[in-house]
């Protein structure tokens, strides 16, 4: 079976500037990393791939330092890995990725499955995963944390608020996981080896045949009109050494003008 | 084909689980109802079920002029394709403005696969919701990277604007039984309700794993209990209190406690009445989860640690020293005879 991954690569920490202008985030200048649900995406794949053998390629989209992030997800043990690049692409909505991605899949298709994590840690959307599935025209399903292969449909458990959902898809379809699905595994020497290694071919705006107007940033259904930094403030009441029981004290009221504490009741 | 007009009704997409509507739903009403007045519009809620266990007619659906009532066995569980489908046909037939969801995982679902149907942007996880007066469009805000920043989003050109809208960021309406919206039960084409998603099941949590984003007060802890065993410190207090048992994202990840207990961007968002927080410092990414709580309670050894910023209620020293005292303290409370 062919089975392609959706990787983003995501600053390693929630310190990243946005440019005021734009309203995109700043990514210079600051480390990277494979998005963390991402990769269990790529080892549910990597799994398929050792108990009944398949083909796994991974695609991400972003400038060409993702280059990186494909190269370790080589070294984790994926197949093959597409660079899907180009200045056309920057600044893309959900709407505008999905719509270069599923370009991207649909040139290098069919695949018999597609796999993403649930959502990014930088923009914490989880569309572009049933977009891109909803532009392929391939049933999707949503938080995986646990998958079963048959022999031409998947059956998942969908992990939501208030319970487990069972649901079983057909082949062709689109998955995005959840990280109690599994636990990446660590890349081995031989497998960096690999990764620096292999050849990353690159897909732009003219291999895939997107007009510099329908994608990233001019192809985006959506704009930022502004960004600002949220007040957090209330700066209380404070108490500390010998005035701390004073502040029980008060903790104890403020609980009691709510009801949250009712008297004379037994515990 | 168009699923969507400028001048178009605002469109609730409702969330219908196991026959019962979801709170969330009436947060979107009441918002709906209070920006469809600043431009004159209607505001249309569609329901999706198998039928309702109790009628849902009876409280005058919160801020709704009509209900498009579907009822369809394939709606019987959650099935993302028949939602997505159903919902698509809506948009042709209704050419809403806006429509909106709830950021559950249920709407964060639906929505994209028929915003990409109806080649249309979407919006995840609002915060705040407003019409920009010069061009009657919907301003959709929600944080970005780890609640460091707030992004204000435009969908200029495309229509309908949607978006989906974190729950507990609305205050639902009063129900008023005198309120009447006009509810329509459709004929759909068949061709909607056919899905290749299969729904095969539904196991509910346990009653211990209680959603913590229901609770009236919430007792969470962080990497100050150092260890799982201070959890049940946390536990005590927070069943004298009815309440639940939240943590920071340092606590689940070094499996102190489940992940159902997480509270933060990554986790839960959670408004309870009262928030304890003990021996979490605040990152951003925690206080996203919790900075809409009515009173904050904070307790920290580190008297610069960021939480206090946040705080209503700032107990500075060992939390090992300071839970016991208050669960010492709300016990006696309790025990008083009027």
């Amino acid at each position: 079976m062919r089975i392609a991954v959706l990787v983003k690569q995501v600053p390693d920490s929630d310190d990243v500037q946005m440019d005021e202008t734009t309203g995109t985030m700043v990514r210079e200048g600051v480390g990277a990393i494979i998005n963390p649900l991402d990769l269990n995406a790529l080892e549910a794949a990597l799994d398929l791939k050792r108990n009944r053998g398949a083909l796994v390629s991974v695609f991400s989209m972003g400038p060409p330092r993702t280059e990186e992030a494909l190269r370790e997800a080589l070294s984790l043990g994926a197949d093959e890995a597409h660079l899907v690049s180009d200045k056309a692409f920057a600044g893309g909505d959900t709407w505008a990725t999905a719509l270069t991605l599923a370009a991207a899949l649909r040139k290098t298709g069919p695949w018999d499955m597609i796999l993403a994590g649930e959502k990014a840690t930088d923009g914490e959307t989880g569309q572009v995963g049933p977009e891109t599935a909803a532009l392929l025209d391939v049933p999707c399903s949503t938080y995986v944390s646990e998958m079963e292969m048959g022999d031409d449909s998947v059956m998942v458990t969908r992990s939501v608020e208030d319970g487990l959902e069972r649901q079983r898809l057909p082949l062709p379809c689109l998955l995005t996981v959840l990280r109690s699905l599994n636990e990446p595994s660590m890349p081995t020497l031989s497998g960096k080896k690999r990764g620096r290694r292999a050849k990353l071919p690159v897909m732009n705006a003219d291999s895939l045949d997107i007009s510099p107007e329908g994608a990233g940033l001019k192809g985006s259904a959506t704009r930022v009109v502004k960004v600002f930094y949220p007040s957090l403030t209330r700066d209380g009441a404070r108490y500390s050494g010998k005035d701390l029981d004073e502040g029980v004290n008060r903790l104890v009221e403020e609980l009691q003008s709510r009801a949250l504490i009712q008297r004379g009741e037994r515990s | 084909m168009t699923f969507g007009s400028a001048n178009g009704p605002l469109l609730i997409l409702g969330e219908v689980r196991g026959g019962v509507i979801s709170g969330v739903t009436w947060e979107l009403t009441g918002k709906a109802r209070q920006l469809a007045d600043e431009v004159d519009r209607e505001v249309v809620l569609l329901l999706m079920s198998n039928g309702f266990k109790n009628d849902p007619a009876g409280d005058g659906y919160r801020g709704a002029d009509r209900v498009i009532d579907v009822r369809h066995p394939s709606l019987d569980l959650f099935n993302q394709e028949v939602q997505a489908k159903v919902l698509l046909e809506v948009l042709r037939n209704e050419q809403p403005s806006m429509v909106l969801a709830p950021a559950t995982s249920s709407g964060r679902t639906v929505m994209p696969i028929a915003a990409a149907g109806a080649k249309t942007g979407l919006t995840a996880d609002c915060t705040w919701l407003e019409i920009e007066a010069e061009t009657g469009l919907l301003l959709q805000t929600r944080p970005a990277i780890g609640g460091n920043v707030m992004a204000t989003i435009r969908t200029p050109d495309h229509l309908p604007q949607m978006a989906t809208v974190r729950p507990r960021t609305f205050a639902p309406p009063e129900p008023d039984p005198d309120r009447k919206a006009d509810v329509e039960k459709p004929l759909l084409p068949d061709e909607c309700f056919e899905s290749r998603v299969e729904a095969l099941g539904f196991t509910p949590h346990e009653e211990d794993a209680v959603n913590i984003q229901d609770m009236d007060v919430v007792v969470a802890g962080g990497k100050g209990l150092q260890k799982a065993e201070s959890f049940s410190m946390l536990r005590e207090l927070a069943a004298l209190l009815k309440g639940g048992v939240g943590a920071s994202r340092v606590a689940v990840d070094n499996r102190w406690i489940g992940y159902p207990h997480q509270v933060g961007l990554s986790g839960k968002v959670v408004a309870p009445r009262v928030y304890i927080a003990a021996g979490i410092s605040g990152s951003v990414q925690h206080m996203a989860g919790m900075q809409t709580s009515e009173y904050v309670v904070a307790i920290n050894k580190d008297p610069e640690a960021p939480i206090f910023k946040t705080a209503d209620l700032a107990l500075c020293g060992d939390l090992f020293d300071i839970v016991p005292r208050i669960i010492a303290a709300v016990r006696r409370a309790k025990e008083e005879v009027r």
